[in-house]
């Protein structure tokens, strides 16, 4: 089937990136993931419109971003809520809408959580590279020619119309995630935990860290206590494979949340995030408040299940 | 040292960091690459990617498809059994370089600092032959060791933001190319015609773990006219 035109970027806001659930398999020759910072909130928005749940997204991050729809198009928007509006009428989050041709979607700025997903049904018409349609900022490839939206950008989806006989979804309100201002991070101890002293572990998880303005998609920096590594040890280590979640401490002792624009790294990572948290790291913003909490593998599987098994449950009412 | 036993790292639910030796070396990185080589070729289920580096190899794992348990089971076993006569060797890369000037502006500092000719530098950094220990920091860039200790030397003190795409560059013993134009701190003594990283070649990265590199120095019009 042919692809239409299907939506004009009239103003892409702080920033709007094209993302889908990454690109993997590619780490040996230094490709990193990339993909969407809440892959929670994607999958959601995927299926709300009819679309495979690893469809690719637009992530918007905070404010500003305007859409026009060039033709009758399947939509919903998932994730944090940045007051998306349509002809200054609230539009609702989590659930189906059509946006008329020539209907303007606005998102006017944060009331909770940081980036917001727009999934058009029928996708976005855009070359997978490597498998995936993510865009990777720091090599400049994938999504719409390896950057971020501009204005004037128009993207084309795979008919959209065929989808609009999708019948009204919606996403059961106690399932939204609530996203607030201090955060509880799970992580679980590890990789070079034993590197840092007893009162730098203690720190780490009694204190509350502040988050940077100096946060991007390349990870989130901290402010707090400082976190001291054992006296006997140099700064860095030899450079290893990193994942999306890893803590890692540089010789400064500012924690640093690694996110998936990176396979390796030089430093001693004491914590990683547990795999039900991560959609929780695309929704912390500039000045929220963590305190992390360690807990054991068992657990941190359970909270993956139970995460999964909701996501399930919800496709299975899709059908 | 290369350990008896490798030891296991967990990455909270999702990945296991399989560590077999404590220092950078040629032949710990060899036996990183035949564990690579042994567990790609298995396409152990639940395995989403594997990242080789200087001494260890990250095993990233879909926890709803594999236990860490059954993982590191599995990871034990191909090590046990490995067999490097299975192992292809890994291939030679010549690099042309051209030095110094506008397209490497360091050449000359880094040549002060260790009180020697710039033409010296290129001496010493073209006629060794290194090894790729890994691919990261970004898509396709190589970590290649160990530059000669004649020419070890400390990064820049303030980094540039931009380091144009191709640049051949050293810091400390070891020495880059970058693929695509980043920030970095390292010193630019020249730069290379040669596509490091293509996104939609197959494989999408010249080089490769374990490849070895030679570089060679070439003229400003032998690289006008050099064609890939």
């Amino acid at each position: 089937m042919a692809a239409v035109e299907c939506i004009e970027i009239l103003s892409p806001g702080l920033q709007t990136t094209v993302q889908d659930l990454g690109r993997f398999g590619f780490g040996r020759y230094g490709v990193a993931p990339s993909g969407a910072l809440d892959p929670f909130a994607l999958r959601i928005g995927n299926l709300l419109v009819d679309n495979l749940e690893n469809q690719a997204c637009l992530e918007t991050t905070l404010l500003g971003l305007r859409i026009k729809a060039l033709t009758d198009v399947l939509i919903a928007v998932t994730g944090a809520n940045l007051q998306p509006q349509v002809d200054k009428r609230p539009f609702e989050m989590w659930c189906t809408h059509i946006l008329n041709k020539g209907e303007i979607l606005s998102f006017m700025g944060p009331s909770s959580g940081c980036r917001s997903y727009i999934a058009l049904g029928g996708g976005i018409d855009i070359p997978p590279v490597m498998g995936s349609k993510s865009t990777s900022l720091p090599s400049g490839f994938g999504g719409l020619e390896g950057k971020a939206l501009e204005a004037g950008a128009i993207l084309f989806s795979e008919s959209p119309q065929a989808k609009l006989l999708a019948t009204q979804r919606k996403f059961e309100p106690k399932w939204i995630p609530v996203y607030p201002n201090k955060w509880i991070v799970r992580v679980i101890w590890g990789p070079q935990d034993d590197d840092f002293t007893e009162q730098g572990r203690q720190s780490f998880l009694k204190s509350s860290y502040e988050v940077s303005s100096e946060s991007d998609r390349t990870g989130i920096r901290l402010v707090g206590p400082l976190i001291h590594r054992k006296t006997d040890i140099p700064e860095s280590i030899i450079s290893e494979g990193q994942i999306s979640g890893n803590i890692q401490v540089p010789g400064d002792g500012k924690p640093i949340i690694i996110l998936g624009e990176t396979v390796s790294g030089g430093y001693r990572k004491i914590a990683t995030v547990i795999s039900a948290d991560l959609p929780l790291l695309g929704q912390i913003r500039p000045g929220d408040e963590i305190h992390f909490k360690a807990i054991s593998l068992d657990e941190a599987n359970q909270a993956l299940r139970k995460m999964e098994s909701r996501i399930q449950r919800f496709k299975e009412s899709c059908i | 040292m290369l350990y008896d036993k490798p030891i296991y790292r967990l990455m909270a639910d999702r990945a296991i960091l399989v560590e077999l030796g404590d220092e950078i070396s040629p032949s710990i990185n060899d036996r990183v690459r035949e564990l690579f080589i042994s567990l790609d070729k298995q396409e152990i289920a639940g395995v989403t990617d594997l990242i080789p580096s200087y001494r260890s190899l990250l095993l990233i794992y879909d926890p709803l498809q594999i236990s860490s348990a059954e993982l590191e089971n599995q990871v034990n076993n191909a090590h046990q059994h490995m067999d490097a006569a299975h192992i292809p060797s890994p291939k030679t890369v010549e690099i042309p370089v051209v030095y110094g000037d506008d397209k490497g502006p360091d050449l000359e500092w880094v040549a002060a600092y260790h009180k020697i000719s710039p033409q010296e530098v290129i001496r010493i950094h073209s006629q060794h032959t290194y090894q790729v220990y890994m691919i990261g920091f970004t898509s396709g860039f190589p970590y290649l060791g160990e530059v000669p200790e004649a020419l070890s030397t400390p990064r820049r003190a303030t980094p540039r933001t931009h380091v144009p795409k191709g640049s051949v560059a050293i810091a400390q013993r070891q020495t880059g190319i970058y693929p695509v134009q980043t920030p970095g701190g390292w010193h630019i003594i020249g730069w290379t015609p040669v596509t490091l990283f293509d996104p939609q070649a197959e494989p999408p990265s010249l080089l490769e773990m374990g490849d070895r590199v030679r570089f060679h120095a070439i003229t400003v019009k032998e690289m006008e006219n050099w064609q890939p």
